[in-house]
């Protein structure tokens, strides 16, 4: 238990040097603001020296003009007082909001690089609570936290001198209580953070609940699951509530048990330092001041013991966002890139602009040949999904995959992307290991339809571009109008200026699909990916799209998934996955010839046809 | 009702805590005032001659009343900082119960992250503002007036004098507090901003990677932020200078009491022990004057943000049980006829159904089908009033569905929606979604599964229905994502089906193997199943071709084809990429 005890300490110096790292770039202001801190509690002195001045001096000799005077310097410190603790109050919050600033970006740098693995894994909102409540934690410990100890450590030192310089031997029973204070704040550094950092697991949760609960009410209504929702979201709040009912019992016993210390300690001179007068070793003066002086003693303390409970919960947050932070990312470019977080990006200055990201500006120019060689794949470790795939696509090859749900038709597509990693054998792009490759290079050279549509608010012409500004607007009209979007498009109040809610929700789910397409194609990509993607839309528009896209798709690699066999019949080459395993291939005549799976399948959509 | 009254129902909640908590505040405050004296008293004492006993009493006495000092100071902050998380739990609780409330609309108008920041960040403002603002108004408060007593029976005249600075104290807390408000709603709203943004690109996490938007999404997150940033700015150079301000002013009245008082001393007016005295006393006040300022940031922040969570209050759910009657008592008295009678729906003034008219006998299979955006799923969606529908033009039963209680209405559709959504949690507890408790009986689970033909995946999997899957079901495919969805829907055994596209992500073996297993399922049901497959709508007992929000045929699939209208033409189209295929 002891060992633990020193661990924990080694850990959170740790954690505290990393904490100060942030405030590095602003030395500067925490110079300012130590200084104007500084100067204010001298100033803070002034006053009763000048009211002594007054007593002492001016009132016995009824020196008006000079009783003037000092009103006059009076009013100067106030003045002063006033300067100083403006500026210190704006440097530190201005530092505490800039750290803020750089911290977020930080993490929220770090989230577009974590493997999608993690994301598989994390829900949404437990993320958005690093990005938002977390670090505003943090910002109390640089606002009102580090700068005032230097100010309290500065009063202290002077008064332990004064202490000791006054009787050593009284100030050494006053600071026979440190130790207690001491265990005080060891036992309530190692209770309050504990209930500190279930805080912000519950709120977390809280977050998480909230965040899914929003997203999906209509299916939490339609199936009448408000009720017992409700029990399930109070059981996470309540906990959330008793935490921090833990919290505040031990700071609520942390500062009056200090202050029953500090009392100890004054009690202990009156009855020590009593007997020392009545053994005459002291004088009653003595006594006298020496109590006004411990007495002031104190107060630093009981001041940092406040403190100490901001950096505990200051601390338990940047646990989490430390954990965040170091989260390793698997996926990265290939070659030099770093493994890790890189150095630069682990303590950004304020509003630094993204340099150019990587190399990956100019598109790879090969002709795009796909390869998978003997690829085998696992989710979850010691469950594949695919199974030793090979096969080839050549460029400009249109290439159909079919399978039955569940075979691993997506997984391929997210391995292709390198949205997971393979576990054996390798992917190669124009005989490159994609690995090898640089990400947004080999990102940038796919159009990708994904099977789970995703839109953004925003407007409809932005969905289309996203980012992109140099997607024209001519061809994202074109892009519409290849999948025939741009006729729903233009029905719609403001045309591609539409706003588009949250999810695209006030879109049918086809148009949303027909959006998503439209995206793959306004990129311009030399392989394009379509996963499902015209499952959703009526035959009439689909078979629309299939001429279109038979321009469209001249000289890309296609992979096409569906499963409307109808939707694929003309592709060059058609696979057929059959549980993680690529059973067949060929066109679409010779899978008929061989009469396998993609036969079976086949049949079955004809037979039921012409059934009709 | 004022934003103050509707927050006072909850602090009056908890009135036991704050009266207790108030007397903690007076004792706390008496115990503060007497150690000083027992201090001075002990002082004097030694000066007149000092004895060992006298020397143990004076330190018992001090160690006992800072003993009991830290007990109240103990009860009071347990009692009223408890409190006040007392009544975030309420209110966060409250404000969860209301958003169960509102309709689709609703949620299809606002951000998720909007309001989930004013679940959170919001919350906690107010927070702060019933728990510590209160406690310390008490104190502060209650030191005042103590001090305010002392110097008036020293001297009337300069009490006065120490207090004209006090109109500019109203002043300024008039002033900068109206400031304060204004910047921290314009701050939280931005937080809001920064929230909704993370939670739409983590949520589109994968579209932003295939795109390569990473540096787009940065660049968007640093604009809010900065715009953050220059909004916290305005509030810093506030409280930089309101801060002090009460400091400054606190210091003028000393200066006053100093100057004024010591030139009354020179008259002879007044002793210098009484202006000593005096000074003293008027130092007690520094202290609630500054916490004054401060206690003034927290309340202002507080009120804005609570605003922000009576917005979310004040909007009144669109969808409600106002109309319900006893017509349909429960759920198993319903026999599932509908009947839409010249329905015409619009969102703002786009009118995305006209007149619609048509009667589903009950257990009949009605097929919907019909081009992308022809109002087929929002036709779908004003039956369980995910929409509501305009009154007198949805029944069931004859009775008007707005007059059946929601409860009631919903327990009865069994609803597969186009985009399924699924929960974080195992399989079995998706299925079981709709059931009133947690799934106990594996048999109703694994039935829904094997209509839905769920069952083989599940086989592989080595948690079966064990098995947790992620968020909105992102370790699922497609298609067995869009299985446990129908799963969930058959699992509630309900006695209307819908179906909206639910078949699209399966394969077309899958398909027919579902189809054929729904068949035995559907001849005791009404459903309405939406496609865009001939395949699947040419079983039904009555087609609905829908068009630009019209219904522009009906009839049965031999019906239509003979027809030769727009269903024959699609069957035509469907029947060729088939044929042509197959030459
Ligand atoms: N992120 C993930 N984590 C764990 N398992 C996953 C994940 N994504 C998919 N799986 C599992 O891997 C298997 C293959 O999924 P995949 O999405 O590749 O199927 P698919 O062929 O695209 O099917 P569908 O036609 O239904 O879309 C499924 O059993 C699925 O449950
Ligand atoms: N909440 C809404 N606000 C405004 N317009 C909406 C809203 N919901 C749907 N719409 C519009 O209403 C029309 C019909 O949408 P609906 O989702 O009913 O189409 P659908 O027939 O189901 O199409 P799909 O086959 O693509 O699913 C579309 O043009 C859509 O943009
Ligand atoms: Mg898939
Ligand atoms: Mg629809």
């Amino acid at each position: 238990m002891h060992d633990e005890e020193v661990l924990g300490k080694a850990y959170d110096a740790r954690l505290m040097r990393r904490l100060l790292e942030y405030l590095r770039p602003y030395r500067r202001q925490v110079g300012v603001a130590i200084a104007a801190i500084i100067g204010h509690s001298i100033f803070e002195l002034a006053p009763p020296y000048l009211t002594k001045l007054v007593i002492d001096e001016y009132i016995p000799a009824g020196d008006l003009s000079g009783l003037g005077a000092v009103a006059v310097l009076f009013l100067v410190t106030l003045a002063g007082s006033f300067a100083l603790e403006y500026v210190q109050t704006w440097t530190m919050q201005m530092t505490g909001q800039r750290i803020m600033f750089d911290l977020r970006m930080q993490v929220y740098r770090h989230l577009q690089r974590l493997d999608l693995r993690y994301y598989d894994r994390n829900p949404v909102g437990r993320l958005m609570t690093r990005v938002t409540t977390d670090v505003d934690v943090l910002n109390e410990l640089f606002t009102s936290g580090v700068v005032s100890v230097f100010g309290d450590v500065f009063t202290l030192v002077g008064i332990m001198g004064v202490l000791i310089w006054l009787d050593w031997r009284l100030a050494l029973i006053a600071f026979s209580v440190l130790p207690l204070i001491a265990l005080i704040t060891q036992w309530f550094r190692r209770h309050v953070r504990d209930s500190y950092r279930t805080v912000r697991t519950w709120i977390a949760r809280i977050n998480a609940y909230l965040q899914e609960r929003i997203t999906g009410m209509a299916t939490v209504q339609l199936f009448r699951r408000e009720a017992r929702d409700f029990v399930e979201f109070d059981a996470i709040d309540r906990r959330h509530r008793d935490a921090n009912v833990d919290s505040i019992f031990y700071y609520a016993v942390f500062y009056p048990a200090i202050e029953l210390v500090s009392a100890l300690a004054v009690a202990l001179i009156i009855w020590i330092g009593g007997g020392w007068v009545l053994e005459n070793t002291l004088t009653l003066g003595s006594l006298v001041a020496f109590i006004m002086y411990a007495q002031r003693f104190f107060r630093p303390i009981q001041d940092m013991s406040e403190k100490f409970n901001v950096l505990q919960g200051a601390m338990a947050s940047s646990e989490r966002i430390f954990a965040l932070l170091d989260t390793p990312v698997e996926i990265v470019s290939g070659g030099s890139a770093p493994r890790n977080v890189d150095a630069a990006s682990r303590n950004p200055p304020y509003v630094r602009r993204p340099g150019p990201s990587g190399s990956g500006d100019s598109p790879a120019a090969g002709p795009g040949a796909i390869a998978f060689e003997n690829v085998t794949f696992a989710y979850v470790e010691g469950e594949p999904v695919l199974k030793d795939v090979s096969f080839r696509v050549e460029p400009g090859q249109r290439v159909a995959l079919v399978g039955a749900t569940g075979s691993g038709k997506t997984t391929i597509v997210n391995l292709l992307l390198r949205f997971y990693d393979v576990q054996q054998g390798r992917i190669t792009i124009d005989g490159v290991d994609i690995r090898q490759m640089d990400l947004r290079e080999l990102r940038s050279c796919v159009g990708l339809v994904l099977q789970d549509v995703h839109l953004f608010s925003g407007t409809i012409a932005g969905n289309i571009r996203l980012g992109n500004e140099d997607i024209s607007d001519e061809a994202v009209r074109r892009a519409a109008e290849a999948v025939h979007a741009a006729g729903f498009i233009d029905r719609l109040p403001q045309g591609m200026a539409t706003p588009v809610a949250e999810r695209g929700a006030t879109l049918s789910v086809g148009q949303k699909q027909l959006l998503s397409f439209a995206r793959a194609l306004a990129f311009d990509p030399r392989v394009l990916i379509l996963d499902e993607a015209t499952s959703s839309v009526d035959t009439e528009t689909e078979l629309l799209i299939r001429d279109a896209l038979k321009v469209v798709m001249h000289g890309r690699t296609t992979i096409a998934i569906a499963h409307r066999l109808s939707t694929i019949q003309d592709m060059d080459r058609i696979l057929v996955l059959h549980k993680g395993r690529l059973r067949e291939s060929g066109t679409h005549q010779e899978l008929l010839a061989q009469r396998g799976i993609y036969h079976r399948l086949y049949e079955l959509q004809f037979q039921d046809r012409s059934a009709a | 009702m004022t934003p103050g009254r509707r927050l006072l129902g909850y602090l009056l909640r908890y009135r036991r805590s704050f009266v207790v908590g108030f007397l903690c505040v007076i004792a706390t405050a008496s115990i503060g005032l007497a150690s000083p004296w027992v201090l001075k008293h002990a002082v004097d004492d030694l000066h007149a001659g000092a004895t060992a006993d006298k020397f143990r009493f004076y330190a018992a006495a001090l160690l006992g009343l800072a003993a009991a000092g830290g007990v109240f100071r103990f009860l009071m902050r347990r009692i009223i900082i408890g409190a006040s998380r007392g009544i975030e739990y309420d209110l966060r609780n409250d404000f969860f119960a209301h958003l169960q409330r509102l309709d689709l609309g609703y949620f299809q108008r606002h951000r998720t992250g909007d309001l989930m920041s004013r679940a959170t960040s919001d919350l906690s403002a107010v927070r702060s503002m019933v728990g510590p603002a209160v406690m310390y108004t008490a104190t502060t408060s209650l030191t005042f007036v103590v001090a305010l007593m002392l110097m008036i029976s020293i001297d009337a005249w300069l009490t006065i004098i120490a207090l004209v600075p006090l109109p500019f104290v109203t002043a300024s807390v008039r002033y900068f507090g109206e400031a304060i408000h204004r910047r921290s709603e314009a701050i939280q709203q931005q937080l809001s901003e920064i929230s909704a943004i993370t939670q739409e690109m983590l949520s589109g996490v994968r579209v932003v990677r295939a795109y390569g938007q990473e540096p787009f999404e940065i660049e968007r997150f640093r604009a809010s932020n900065e715009v953050y940033f220059t909004r916290n700015r305005g509030l810093i150079r506030l409280q930089g200078v309101f801060n002090p301000i009460m400091g400054l002013l606190m210091g003028t009245s000393a200066l006053l009491v100093l100057w004024l008082g010591s030139r009354e001393v020179v008259a002879g007016r007044m002793t210098v022990g009484e202006l000593v005295a005096f000074n003293a006393y008027l130092a007690m006040l520094a202290w609630p004057m500054i916490a004054f300022g401060w206690v003034t940031s927290l309340i202002q922040r507080g009120m804005a943000s609570w605003k922000r969570m009576l917005e979310v209050f004040d909007t009144g759910p669109a969808v409600t049980d106002a109309d319900a009657t006893d017509a349909i008592p429960d759920v198993a008295a319903i026999r599932g006829e509908i009947e839409f009678r010249h329905l015409t729906l619009a969102f703002g003034d786009r009118v995305v159904l006209h007149d619609i008219s048509a009667t589903l006998p009950a257990g009949t299979t009605t097929a919907i089908v019909g081009g992308t955006g022809s109002g087929k799923s929002t036709l779908l969606s004003v039956l369980p009033r995910l929409h509501n529908p305009p009154p007198g033009t949805v029944f069931i039963d004859g009775v008007d569905v707005r007059h059946i209680r929601l409860a009631v209405l919903r327990g009865a559709i069994g609803f597969v929606p186009q985009e399924p959504f699924l929960f974080g949690a195992s399989l079995s507890e998706n299925i079981a979604f709709g059931w009133s408790q947690p799934p106990q009986d594996p048999d109703g689970v694994e039935s829904a599964a094997a209509i839905a033909r769920l069952d083989t995946d599940v086989r592989d999997f080595p948690k079966g229905y064990d098995t947790v899957i992620g968020e909105r079901g992102i370790t699922l495919s497609g298609g067995q994502k869009q299985r446990t969805a129908i799963a969930r829907a058959l699992a509630v055994d309900p006695k209307i089906l819908v179906l909206d596209d639910a078949l699209s992500a399966v394969d077309t073996y899958t398909e027919e193997e579902i189809l054929r297993r729904l068949q035995g399922v559907m001849r005791q049901r009404t459903s309405l199943i939406v496609s865009h497959r001939i395949s699947t709508a040419r079983g039904a007992d009555q087609i609905l071709v829908l068009s630009g929000g019209r219904i522009v045929e009906r009839g049965t699939h031999d019906d239509l084809v003979t027809r030769n209208g727009v269903y024959a033409e699609l069957h035509r189209k469907q029947l060729l990429e088939e044929e042509l295929a197959a030459s």
